[in-house]
């Protein structure tokens, strides 16, 4: 998209977050401060007051999610954020929100762990994220912005998704991206057709049908019902809603594949590689759920070696090795996420490097 | 053309508002710019450390393992990260507070630059993150000084801008220095 210089305004990823939440209508934000998060709440208590909205910095981050459970319950826009201590001590939250079909963003700006861990970037929460944290088998649509312009347009489509499949949506990145600034187009809302918010809570005497908000559901079969209805929807999120980013695949002999941060990064080791004249692409999904398995199932089929990077041990490399074909190899580069352990291009080139190799031609299709 | 640039000093020496100065003098220029800090929990005397990207088109990673140039305030920040600047590279040196004596970087350009000095003859050592803007300005060719002129009334906020004129005069002797 051409934009001209006057349009971009320069803001931290964090920033942008807010900025975009305000856009797409959040009106209330609830949240406890943590680093490297702290931005956040920090631009809406500014804000938010004066656009109409709510901020509540709350006693708790359980405190935090449940008032988000509340005002979604209410009909309004809404939105909580932490990092990895705290997204801990949300899933109970946001299990209830799950089970009640209630929509609402979560922002989780990953850091090191587990426990208090560090401040420094982390990708160590994306199982905690995308096979839904809390109890009861259930997901959320999980969003990995890689840039600051992504983190403002993501969180923008989190808002509708959320709306639109009545489940919790969250935006998940880590320090890199929530702490770096970049020169970023505050596109408008985007106009999209949202369902009628038949989730409002509903009492009696505003006429029937009520409407009770809950998660819980003891009649025969009831529970079992919930959970086919649940399955049936994650399958139409898989069929219509996989984003991702690809880069010079086509004649690949070798795939790199990450999200968010590590995802930028590799970006530059793949355009090192090319100059170095390897045939090597970059495959970055930017929905974690759905994960775009089609589109690696369909690229798995010419290129039979894939690198999975990541900022942890290696969580992502299961969705990716569960969705390319069996005789395709899934190579691993990881760094335990902490103080002095995020990748450089160079390094990653290293490990492009060591991994490449070109497969003889009698054993291609 | 992309363009990446890091600087390294003390918290206090204004490290973080330099890279942003750069970056809004990039963004003047139609760039797009990437800028990620790192920084201690200290408010000053801890380590601070930005590294800049600008291009026409992607800006690409963010962090930069091998800069194309390093901007190195302080002695620490010197001995750390001389060594990774990029083969052909330049590390433009704060001469006041660094002693490069018996350190051989092969293949990158060192540049020294009395950074303080210039920045207390011009009446004010906090000027210091100007005077090595204009010192990587003059250097790198990558930035026109009308740009960062007009980037220093985003960058500072408004209750500064009476100080825009000295700091500006500071970056003119930061590439003075260069030129020789």
């Amino acid at each position: 998209m051409q934009t001209t210089a006057a349009e971009k305004i320069f803001v931290k990823g964090n920033e942008a977050v807010a900025m975009a939440a305000i856009e797409a209508g959040c009106r209330c934000y609830f949240g406890y401060p943590i680093t490297p998060q702290s931005d956040i709440p920090e631009y809406l208590s500014r804000e938010l007051p004066g656009r109409g909205g709510e901020f509540i910095q709350a006693e708790s981050e359980i405190g935090a999610i449940n008032m988000l459970l509340g005002a979604s319950a209410a009909g309004t826009r809404a939105m909580t954020s932490s990092s990895g201590p705290g997204i801990s001590l949300k899933q109970e939250g946001i299990s209830y929100m799950a089970g009640s079909e209630l929509p609402g963003v979560i922002v989780d700006i990953m850091r090191a762990g587990p426990g208090l861990g560090g401040i420094d970037a982390s990708q160590a929460d994306y199982w905690q994220a995308t096979r839904g944290g809390g109890h009861g088998g259930y997901r959320i649509i999980v969003l990995a912005p890689a840039s600051v312009q992504e983190m403002y347009d993501l969180t923008m489509l989190a808002f509708d998704l959320s709306d639109i499949y009545r489940m919790p949506a969250m935006v998940l990145a880590d320090s890199v991206v929530g702490q770096m600034k970049e020169s970023v187009t505050p596109n408008p809302r985007p106009q999209v057709a949202l369902p009628a918010k038949e989730w409002v809570v509903r009492g009696r005497s505003e006429g029937e049908p009520q409407n009770v908000v809950k998660s819980l559901y003891l009649g025969d079969g009831e529970m079992e019902a919930f959970h086919w209805k649940m399955q049936a929807r994650y399958q139409e999120l898989a069929d219509n809603e996989c984003r991702w980013e690809e880069a010079q695949t086509s004649d690949a002999e070798l795939i790199v594949t990450a999200f968010g941060s590590t995802a930028r990064i590799a970006k530059t080791a793949v355009a090192m590689a090319r100059e170095a004249g390897m045939k090597v692409g970059l495959m970055r999904p930017i929905t974690l759920f759905p994960f775009p398995r089609k589109t690696f199932a369909s690229l798995s089929e010419r290129c039979k070696l894939f690198l999975d990077i990541e900022l942890s041990t290696g969580q992502m490399i299961d969705d990716v090795r569960l969705s390319v074909a069996r005789d395709a190899d899934v190579a691993f580069y990881g760094r335990p996420p902490g103080a002095g352990s995020l990748p450089t291009p160079e390094e990653l080139f290293e490990q492009i490097k060591k991994n490449y190799r070109v497969r003889p031609e009698q054993s291609r299709i | 053309m992309r363009y990446d640039v890091f600087f390294a000093g003390y918290g206090g020496q204004g490290v973080l508002l330099a890279g942003n100065l750069l970056s809004y003098a990039a963004i003047h220029e139609g760039k797009n710019v990437s800028f990620f800090p790192a920084y201690g929990v200290e408010k000053r005397g801890g380590a601070a450390m930005c590294t800049v990207v600008f291009a026409d088109g992607d800006t690409g990673s963010p962090v930069v393992g091998n800069p194309s140039v390093s901007v190195l305030l302080n002695q620490l920040s010197f001995d750390k990260y001389s060594v990774k600047v990029k083969q052909g590279g330049v590390c433009i040196v704060n001469s006041s507070l660094v002693e490069t004596d018996g350190v051989e970087l092969p293949g990158v350009e060192v540049v020294l630059v009395p950074m303080n000095q210039i920045a207390l003859d011009m009446g004010d050592v906090r000027m210091v993150n100007m005077v090595a803007c204009g010192a990587y300005m003059e250097k790198s060719g990558a930035l026109k000084s009308a740009s960062l002129e007009a980037a220093l009334k985003k960058a500072l906020p408004e209750r500064n801008h009476k100080l825009i004129p000295a700091n500006v005069k500071a970056m003119e002797a930061g590439a003075r220095a260069v030129r020789g």
